[in-house]
């Protein structure tokens, strides 16, 4: 199955709910007017795009309709791709490799986002791309991470390091860089424990795993990943900003998207976020996560 | 938790604040305004588009316009409206007579149900039960191992059969198991399930045919967009529910699921999980959130949790020396000591009216070691200092600094705070609630604003201590 159409099928649901929506308020060859911007208003809060989203691409669609470059129903919806599509600037979506040595990926998210099954999707992927991985596991603080993590790597066949459950995390960061250099890892994948970014303590936890990473490996962790639950709603975006002021996240692993009735949570992110999307979770099976792409993305929310 | 909200709500309310009277122009544009700070909580728009449309027909009735200080009938419509809409309440959990009590736990995946289920374990073993831990989570991987080591650390037993994939016999496994042991209560911990899952519906559905729960409960993510409303109706049809259960309460969602799901479902929220330590796990109270949506802080959890620190003669004896602002040094401290047993000052400091949507403006942070300090410092001091603190002069703050070990400024940026206090004390203990509110607001605001909040790092210590002069007068204003 091509990119496109594993998209297609992860967002089915989305795309029936948004297409379903917007046709029944789109009937073809209809004048646009103030009612049907307050109802394309409506579908689009009700897909978790966000009030300040929401009003800004309404803004974009009333501008265009009153400089007369769209006058019916049935160019809203192409003009809603091609602006959305704009707002994802050309960042860099590609996880950033170093040259020599192993590149260190930081996951880091809130509880229940989906860490440690996106790390073990992850690993399988970077497997896929020819890598040598290895897994920390420093989640030490839930009950049984530890063990849920060790059951993926084995599935994936590749090597973990872990401690007892309650050991210093930054311990165990620390100890997965030596076996990372010295087995000559390609990536090492490090799971950290969810944690509210409104808990302060643990939000600096993560710190100072980062730190001790950096320690070690100069320039490390080259990659800090943010886990975000696709189903959460506008919370997802004081999460990003949270997390990045303890630490440097350079993307987001946007997780659970095909349980998300709504895909607009991304759109959302991205208009009021720097930080791009890099990956996506797009089922429940091991090799369920794709590199993200704006485009394909969004001509899959809007394919008929 | 809901402070964006308050402070958003608040912002709206002051708009209106001064204007005379709530007319039409003006109600809309604050309507619009509480419409986009609810759509940011998250509350769906369905339930968003029904409150605005109740809350301006009430706001426009006959006895706002009699009001002469429309922000505060507003203030009160709102808080009445979304009291209404989260409520009516009831924590309680109907126990059969012929034991065990069947509870099952259901939930989308990463909900926090396997915690929620240590938790409500131990909630109902606070009140007697004696329960048993079913795992029937099959589906993620050391789910199992999860809810074992929760049991271990309450102190528990728990059920689980790991050679089959076969949910609908561990519970009824679980069940028989609890009747042999003479356990009261059990609790299953269902597969967590994207709520397209028809495959995992149909398991938990089978489940619940197969054992009959007495009660049902859905464990629900309180920052779900949305999509909360559509989860709880998609369990609600397979189900039956009894009650919902909101976790990750403590994180600063706006909680709007709390507001939409009641509403739309019907269904009644039970309790609220608030940390991650298996006992935090709280009743819902639907007039303490809408109290804190507001900004009016949640006094009520407040002052219950200092009653179960304080006994009641002693809170008497302090109520009066309060009032007559003859606090002294040690008394303070013995309070600060109960107030926050057992938690933390932030946790305390949120639920005070005004302070909660400073501390997310100001990312203030607050230094848990300041109350040892604090306590270290008096004892250093004299008994005839601690009742007057007024007499610490140059020398007796270097004596006291020494003592404690910290810097000589701390000790007298501790008597200022102390004084400040005892004064702020004297003048709340006389107002009404109203007052006290916007009191307690407004000194909050003030001390933020000229940076002395003395308890909170970052912000700028007194650079130097009030002269004796400065209290002499200090002291006339407040004898006035």
């Amino acid at each position: 199955m091509g990119l496109f159409d594993r998209f297609k099928a992860a967002l089915s649901k989305t795309r029936e709910k948004v297409v379903s929506s917007f046709k029944s308020i789109l009937p073809f060859g209809r004048k646009i007017d103030e009612q049907i911007l307050t109802e394309l208003e409506e579908t689009m809060l009700r897909d978790d795009m966000g009030p300040a989203t929401t009003a800004r691409l309404i803004e974009d669609v009333r501008g265009a309709w009153k400089a007369g470059k769209i006058s019916e129903t049935q160019e809203i919806v192409p003009f809603l791709k091609q602006t959305i599509v704009q707002y994802w600037p050309a960042d860099l979506r590609e996880l950033k490799f170093v040259e020599g040595g192993p590149t260190v990926i930081l996951v880091a998210g809130i509880n229940g986002s989906g860490k440690t099954t996106s790390v073990a999707k992850l690993a399988k992927w970077l497997v896929g791309q020819k890598k040598k991985v290895i897994l920390a596991a420093c989640d030490t603080f839930r009950a049984a991470a530890v063990e849920q993590l060790s059951i993926w790597a084995g599935r994936c066949g590749v090597e973990i390091v872990k401690h007892a459950q309650g050991a210093d995390p930054g311990a165990v960061a620390y100890d997965a860089c030596e076996a990372a250099i010295s087995r000559k890892a390609d990536v090492l994948l490090v799971d950290t424990a969810g944690r509210l970014h409104t808990q302060d303590h643990l939000m600096r936890e993560l710190n100072k795993i980062e730190r001790v990473v950096g320690k070690r490996m100069p320039g490390a962790p080259h990659e800090v990943l943010l886990v975000l639950d696709a189903t959460i709603g506008q919370n997802a975006i004081n999460q990003a900003k949270h997390f990045g002021q303890h630490v440097k996240v350079t993307g987001i692993i946007l997780a659970k998207l095909d349980g998300s009735a709504k895909g607009g949570i991304v759109v959302g992110i991205r208009d009021q976020l720097n930080v791009p999307v890099k990956f996506v979770g797009v089922g429940e099976q091991i090799d369920d996560i794709e590199p993200f792409d704006p485009g394909t993305f969004v001509e899959a929310l809007f394919a008929e | 938790m809901f402070d964006s909200l308050s402070e958003r709500l608040s912002g709206v309310f002051s708009k209106i604040r001064g204007r005379g009277r709530i007319t039409e122009s003006n109600i809309d544009e604050v309507m619009r305004d509480i419409r986009t700070a609810l759509l940011e909580a998250d509350v769906h728009i369905d339930v968003v588009k029904k409150f605005v449309a109740d809350c301006q027909a009430k706001a426009l009735g006959a006895e706002v316009i009699k009001s002469l200080s429309p922000d505060q009938v507003m203030v009160k419509i709102v808080f009445d409206e979304l009291v209404q809409m989260m409520g009516p309440v009831d924590s309680r959990i109907p126990f059969v007579s012929d034991p065990p009590t069947i509870i099952l736990m259901a939930g989308l995946q990463g909900s926090g149900k396997t915690t929620t289920c240590g938790k409500l374990a131990k909630y109902c073993m606070d009140r007697g039960k004696k329960p048993l831990l079913v795992a029937a989570d099959l589906k993620r991987p050391a789910a199992i191992d999860q809810l074992e080591v929760l049991a271990q650390q309450l102190g528990i037993p728990s059920y689980a059969e790991r050679d089959h994939q076969n949910a609908v016999k561990v519970c009824r496994n679980g069940v028989l198991e609890a009747k042999k042991k003479l356990l009261d209560l059990v609790i299953l911990d269902t597969a967590g399930r994207l709520a397209i899952d028809e495959e995992l519906m149909g398991e938990v559905a089978n489940v619940a045919g197969a054992v009959s729960p007495h009660q049902i409960y859905l464990v629900l993510d309180a920052m779900t967009g949305q999509d909360a409303v559509n989860t709880a109706k998609r369990f609600n049809d397979r189900l039956e529910l009894d009650g919902v259960i909101l976790t990750k309460f403590d994180s600063d969602t706006r909680g709007g699921a709390a507001l939409s799901v009641k509403s739309v479902t019907g269904k009644l929220i039970k309790f609220i999980g608030v940390g991650e330590k298996l006992d935090r796990l709280e009743e819902f109270h639907p007039d303490r959130i809408a109290s804190r949506i507001l900004g009016m802080g949640d006094i009520v959890s407040l002052v219950e949790h200092a009653q179960k620190q304080v006994d009641v003669d002693e809170a008497k004896k302090l109520e009066a020396k309060m009032a007559k602002g003859t606090l002294n040094l040690e008394d303070f401290i013995g309070q600060m000591e109960k107030l926050t047993a057992g938690r933390s000052l932030k946790d305390m400091l949120k639920m005070i009216p005004g302070v909660g949507g400073m501390m997310k403006d100001t990312e203030m942070e607050v230094d848990e070691g300041e109350i040892p300090r604090m306590k270290a410092i008096v004892q250093s001091m004299t008994k005839k200092e601690r009742a007057r603190p007024d007499l610490i002069d140059g020398s007796r703050r270097r004596r006291i600094a020494k003592g404690s070990g910290v810097e000589a400024e701390d000790v007298s940026g501790l008597v200022k705070q102390f004084l400040q206090a005892r004064d702020m004390m004297k003048r709340m203990a006389s107002m009404s609630m109203m007052d006290r509110m916007r009191f307690g607001s407004q000194f909050a605001q003030m001390s933020m604003a000229g940076g002395k909040m003395p308890q909170f790092k970052g912000s700028t210590r007194p650079k130097y201590a009030p002269s004796k002069k400065d209290r002499r007068k200090d002291r006339k204003r407040k004898s006035r």
